[in-house]
This record gives structure tokens, sequence and C-alpha cells, in this order.
């Protein structure tokens, strides 16, 4: 319960952090835009703690900010993109990557498409050798009857152009 | 004294939902046809309580009754009216009174439109429709009871959060709903069928229709809800991946899929257990989001209700009508008879292709949107998927489903002719190629991969406008042959053209807004400008105002192309009376080449303003698109052949005089 009633001043701060507008201050940018744009590129694949759903580069939370601040400190030390990211990690959790990595507890999250994919294919193959064994299959004579009446039906109520 | 009406009206409701529940499916069962009938009267009287429930509600919004707690937590005096009306589903209550009135809606459409269904199909699709009302209004009357009053009565109303006071925002969850509750009649379809136990094309032809119009007013729901986002979030993004997003988008995938294998299905007697299935899936999509919405169980911007008993309860509904029609299914499936033999290069064949990405999409937005929530309950450990996730992931799937997109419809049934389909889509192959050409000498910057991605979009809108010349035979008969030819094309056809139109428009928008976007993050002082998008923007200062319920400070840029002004946006911050939050509005100046987009920000110690501007190129063509493929919709539904009450009015015998 109270959990629930964190979650509601959350989503509450929430709306009126999306509402703020500005993420990324002009003061905190760095003056090299090739760094710069690899801050703004690292900041989008990291989470703003306090937010639902949004990542420190769109965030105006305070927190967020401070998450900006140092991943442009760590770039300013020369530090590499994934070094930044993995300072960051240290600090704040796994939570803090919009991007999971790819590890035993995300493997299923990963491999969903690709699972999902390859049975969906096993599931057509198998499906279009079946009928192929039992060709005579389609419907009974019965059932087409009932067809042909449906059909009919609609036919003589009103003519469907076809 | 309205409002004890109402809530009269809502109890009366759930009994004639219990009624219609348990009559029909009864009459059916004895083959007795007075019984079966009784789903008809039951559905008209159940949406008319369910409107006279919703009125008398509306009527404590616009009459600003703050003794009933819901229009007391949810609305102010002072909003203006159009939001004390949408006031009305802006709140967790309100919603569910909609959602059971649309459903309630549908539900009646068939009971009287579908004389064309054998009775007994008809008493069972009703049946069904009333067992997922009852589970509803159970669970509007029992945890979020809308007409609750209070005592004392508070002297002014809470307010409706700001951010949600908007024209696209207020209005676009009627039309989300129609979509997601739209697809309960598929639903019931599916388990009526189950339940006799045959299924054939002529259920298809049913069914498509239904299908049909709640997967146009999802469309145009998404993309009202994506452009409100866009205009006013702030920060110009269209889509976030976040999880009530993913709600809709979730059924929209699989509901895209299952009106392309009820195609199948109606033409071609091929894929129905899985149509069948499909149908049992994306309304179990819809109440999923239902689910993921309402209880607040996922972190998401826009949730607003949290409360545990409702999130147990709808989970209740959830796995017992998702979990119910699977076990029928697998009961029930392995009786049905399959039919249609195709071969893998066909137009049913590529109709398998789309259903298999589109469904490995849905599954990965789900799985995507839902595990966080489930890793944490099984190993406490808290991660996040957010949109770098869904990009990489969901993106590549669409990849090979655009390919195909235009190569189906070339297809023969059963055996189609690939080569002679790719050399019928030349003249689409050539406009993507000037497309990647013109993408690369007009865009010096971006991804290198982004051209190709516009050429895909032109291809498949160039692929539907090639597929509807070679139909009419445009070039190759006279011309007065074609226009013939173009006339006595059936509407349907003209639907799926605008429909892959539109979708083809919409991968140009999102792939060159995503990858041309311009930005700018500065501080400006009045007088200073700055170059944008081909735009010169000149900041001239910022003034206070004052709105109806709301302060603001406007900002005022004079925007000019080529020394000649083009137009002033005044972007602004507001800050809202009741409850008291600050918004921002975007200053926007639209045009086919793109947007001019202008943000606010806070004051600088420097006497200057924070301010972020952007181009979006070609960004309303993702809006456009949608729009294209709601009108397509439409027109596929004007269609004669699918026309919903069409083929039966002159059968019906009812008092009524015919039109």
């Amino acid at each position: 319960m109270r959990r629930f009633f964190a979650w509601a001043l959350l989503i509450g701060a929430m709306l009126s952090g999306a509402a703020g507008a500005l993420a990324v201050q002009p003061n905190e940018m760095l003056a090299d835009p090739a760094l710069e744009k690899r801050a703004r590129a690292i900041s989008a694949e990291l989470r703003c703690l306090v937010c639902q759903n949004q990542s420190i580069d769109d965030s105006d939370a305070p927190l967020a900010g401070d998450l900006r601040r140092l991943v442009r400190e760590r770039l300013a030390a020369n530090d590499t993109d994934a070094e930044v990211i993995d300072y960051i990690v240290a600090r704040y959790g796994e939570f803090v990557l919009l991007r999971p990595r790819f590890e035993a507890t995300t493997l299923l999250l990963w491999l969903t498409p690709l699972l999902v994919l390859l049975g969906g294919l096993a599931l057509v193959v198998r499906s279009a050798r079946r009928p192929a064994l039992q060709e005579a299959g389609g419907l009974s004579e019965e059932e087409k009857a009932r067809l042909v009446e449906i059909l009919e039906e609609d036919q003589q109520s009103g003519p469907s152009p076809r | 004294m309205i409002v004890e009406f109402g809530h009269f009206a809502l109890i009366l409701a759930l009994l004639v939902a219990t009624v219609q529940l348990v009559v029909p499916a009864a009459g059916a069962a004895l083959k007795d046809e007075r019984m079966m009938r009784v789903g008809e009267p039951a559905a008209v009287s159940q949406l008319m309580l369910l409107a006279i429930a919703f009125l008398a509600l509306m009527h404590a919004y616009v009459t600003s009754d703050f003794s009933v707690a819901n229009v007391a937590e949810n609305s102010h005096s002072t909003k203006p009216l159009i939001y004390k009306m949408a006031g009305v589903w802006g709140n967790h209550e309100g919603s569910m009174l909609l959602w059971v009135l649309i459903l309630a809606l549908f539900g009646a459409a068939v009971a009287l439109f579908g004389n064309n269904l054998p009775p007994t199909l008809k008493a069972r699709v009703l049946s069904v429709q009333a067992s997922i009302a009852v589970a509803f209004l159970l669970f509007s009357l029992l945890t979020s009871n809308p007409f609750l009053r209070l005592d004392p009565t508070p002297s002014d109303g809470r307010g409706l959060n700001p951010i949600l006071q908007d024209p696209a925002l207020a209005f676009h969850p009627p039309f989300l709903y129609t979509g997601y509750v739209g697809f309960s009649i598929a639903f019931s379809f599916a388990i009526a069928a189950l339940i006799e136990g045959r299924i054939d094309a002529a259920w298809a032809r049913w069914v498509r229709p239904w299908t049909l119009a709640a997967w146009m007013f999802l469309t145009i729901g998404i993309a009202m809800g994506s452009w409100w986002a866009y205009y006013e979030l702030g920060w110009g993004g269209w889509w976030f991946w976040d999880p009530v997003e993913n709600a809709s988008f979730m059924p929209w995938l699989a509901g895209t899929a299952l009106l392309h294998s009820a195609l199948v299905m109606e033409k071609r007697e091929a894929l129905k257990i899985w149509t069948i299935l499909l149908a049992i899936l994306t309304f179990s999509l819809s109440l999923m989001g239902t689910f993921i919405v309402r209880s607040g169980v996922l972190t998401s911007v826009h949730s607003f209700a949290v409360d545990p008993a409702r999130g147990v309860f709808i989970l209740a509904i959830l796995i017992l009508f998702t979990g119910g029609g699977l076990a029928l299914f697998a009961l029930r499936a392995r009786d049905m008879q399959t039919g249609g033999l195709f071969q893998p290069i066909s137009r049913e064949g590529s109709l398998v292709l789309n259903n298999l990405l589109l469904v490995t999409g849905a599954a990965t937005v789900l799985v995507g949107t839902l595990y966080p929530m489930v890793l944490e309950a099984l190993t406490g450990d808290k991660i996040s998927v957010g949109p770098p996730f869904f990009n990489s992931t969901f993106g590549p799937l669409m990849v090979p489903l655009l390919i195909a997109l235009p190569i189906g419809p070339m297809l023969a049934w059963k055996r189609g002719d690939l080569v002679g389909a790719m050399q019928r889509l030349v003249a689409a192959v050539l406009a993507a190629i000037i497309a990647t050409v013109a993408a690369y000498a007009i865009a010096h910057r971006g991804p290198w991969l982004a051209p190709f991605g516009i050429a895909l979009g032109v291809y498949v809108m160039a692929g539907a406008v090639t597929e509807w010349a070679n139909r009419i035979k445009l070039g190759s008969a006279g011309r007065a042959e074609a226009l013939r030819r173009a006339r006595n094309l059936p509407r349907s056809a003209y639907g799926t053209l605008l429909a892959h139109f539109g979708i083809g428009m919409l991968v140009v928008g999102i792939i060159a807004t995503s990858a041309y976007r311009e930005e700018h993050i500065l501080v400006m002082k009045p007088g200073e400008s700055l170059a944008v998008g081909g735009y010169e923007v000149i900041f001239r200062g910022i003034e206070q105002g004052r709105g109806p319920n709301y302060r603001e400070d406007v900002a005022d840029f004079d925007v000019r192309r080529g020394g000649a002004a083009v137009t002033r946006l005044t972007p602004s911050k507001r800050l809202y009376d009741a409850p008291p939050q600050p918004t921002t509005e975007a200053g926007i100046h639209p045009s086919w080449r793109g947007d001019l987009y202008v943000v606010i920000g806070d004051p600088q110690p420097d006497g200057g303003y924070a301010v972020r501007a952007y181009f979006n190129p070609l960004v309303r063509f993702i809006w456009l698109g949608a729009l294209i493929m709601f009108i397509g919709g439409g027109i596929s539904l004007s269609d004669r052949r699918l026309r919903v009450g069409a083929p039966a009015r002159a059968r019906t015998p009812t008092p009524v005089p015919a039109e």
C-alpha cells in the first residue's frame, strides 16, 4: 500500500517534470561539439531514476541534471563511452540502463523476437506439411452445403457486386 | 438526483448484462429460439442504460456537482466547458464507464445489424459480449464507482491535470477505447465459433468489418495520442515506448495481423484456426492494455490509477478471459477443419509472413513492457527496458515486413509468381532508388542507413500506387478503359491502397524526423537570433499573460526565411491555478518540409532565457500517414461487400420502413 502511495507521488512529480520543458540546460553543455554529441547519445541510454520511463536526456528532474553533469565530467576526463556507462552503472545499478545488458537475467528478453519468429516459422512449416498429407481435408460435404447456403442467403437479400 | 439515476442505471445495466449472458447462451444450447432472441433487446437496453449513466455523470461534470467524489477529485468550476465534458473520461472511474459504454455500443450494433448471422451464432456472440460487460460492470461498481457522493460537499474541485487539458488528448480516449474495446467483437465471435465447434469463410466475412472498424479507431486514437505528446510534452518527441503507449500499440499490431489473416480465411478458407487464436489474442492484448493503464503496476508517464484492489480485479478479468479463451481454444481447435492449400510463394504465403512479423513485433513489445516487472517479482533485480531496446529489436522486425508489403498484393492466391511481381514493382523500386540518392544529396549528416529507411517508405508508397495502376491497367489499356476500371474497382481495393500508402508515409516521416532532426539548446537574450532549419528565429522578449485558469510567461519569436517574415511563434510556460502545475506550450510552425518547434525554458542569471529550438523534417508525414490509413479503413468499410447491415435489410421482418 505504501509503495503504491509512493508511486502516486512519483507520478505526480513525473507529470510536473514532463511538463517542465527543458531537459538539457544550456549551461550544462560541453564546449566541444563532438564530446557533447557523445554525451547526448549516452544520456539517451540512461534512465532518469526518479522519473517514469524517461531518459536523463529528456528529463528536467534535478537528479537527471546531476547525472547529465556526471556523464559530461567523465567524458571531459577522457573516459570512453563504455567507461562512462560502467561508471554510472557502478554507482546507480543496472536499473539505470534503458537498454539492458545481454546477460543471464535478460536472455529471454533479448531472445524473444528471435524465439517467437523461429517458433512461428516452425509452426508454419509444420502446418504447411500436414495438409499436404491429407489432401482430402477441406470441408465436409455437409459443411460445403451450409457454406453455399449462407453465401446464397447473402446474395438473395442484397446482390453484392463481385 | 440525476446522479442517483445514473448510479441506478449502472446497476440495472449489470443486471441486464447478466440476463444477456445467461439466457441467449442457454437458448442456443437448448435450441430455444425465444430465449436466443432475448440477446437483442438486452444488448440494446444495456446500451441505453449505460448511455443514461454516462450522461448523468457528464451532467454532474458540466454542472460542477462537487458532492460527487469523482467530480470533486477531477474537475474544477473554472475549467472550460469542453474540458469539463472531457473530464468525464479523464480519470479512472469515468474512463471505465466509457469503456463499458463502448463495449455495450458494439454489442448493440451486433444485435441491430447482425441480422444475417445464424441465430445460434448471434445468440452466443451476444452472450460472450455480455460476459465481458458483466465483468467490467462489476469492476466499475465494486472498485471504481463514479457515482459515490461526498459529505460534506467541498466548495470547489481539485481540477484536471493541466497537461491533460488539451483538445487532442481530451478527445483521444474515446477513439482509443473504440479501437481496443472494438476487438471484443472479434473475441466474442471467436469464442462463439469455438462453442459452436465450426467455422467457415462466412465467419471471417462477419468478423472482418468489426475488426476493421476497431482497427481504424485504434489507429487514429494512437496517432492523436502521439500528436499530443509531440506538441504538449515539449521535447518534440512523438513516441516514447512508454508502457501506456505500448498498451495501445500491442492490440494494434495483433489487430492488423487479424485483419490480414481474416482476409485469407474469407477468400481462401485457410488459416482458420490461426485466425481464431489471433482474435482471442488481440482482445487479450486489449485487456492487457487496460490492465497496464488502469492498475498502475507499471511505471509510466501517464498512468493515473494507483490502487492495488483494482489492479488485482483487472488481473483476474484478464486471466479469466485470456485463460478461458485459450483453454477453450485448446479444447476445440483440433476439431476444426482446415482447408485452402497454398504454396509458400502466394498471396496467402505473403499474408502468413505479415502475420508472423506483426505477431513477433507484438510479442517483443509485450515482453519488453512486462519484463522489468516480472523479473523484479521473480528475482528482485531491477532493470529498465526503454526506447533503445525497442528501437533495436522492434525496428529490424519491421524491415522485412515493409519490403514484403508491396509484393504481397501482386502475388496470386494459391501459387504466385515472385519474379512477375517484382517486375511489376520496377517503378516502385526505381522511386526508392531516386529517394535514396535524393536523401544523400539533400542531407549531409545523419546516419548512413537513414536514406535507405526513407527509400523503404517511398517504395511502400510507390508500391501501393503501382498495384492500383496495375489493376486498372493504367498505361496498357486505353485511358477510357483505365478510367472505367478505376471506377469499378471495389472500394476495399481503394482502402488497401490508402492504408498501405499511409504506412509508407508514416515510415518516411519517422525516419526523416529521427535521422535529420536539427536541435539547438542555448541561452537567448531579447534581440538575438538563431538559424534553424532554414529559418531565422529572432527572440523579441517575454511577456506575462493570464488565461482562463492559468498564468503564463509568453515568449515572442519572429520567424523569417530568406529575409521575409514567415510567422510569429509564442511558446509559453504556464502555471495552472488548480492543481498548481507548470506546463510548457511549444511554439510550432508547421510546413510540408517539416516543423519549426521552439520551447522556452527558465530565465538565466545573465538576463537571457534558455531556449530549445528544433527543426523536425517531414514530421507531419507521421500523423498524415495515420490519418490516410484511417480514411482507407473507412472507405474499405463502406464497401458494400463488407458493410455490416447491408445484406440484411431486405430480410428483416421489422416494422421499420425501408430507407
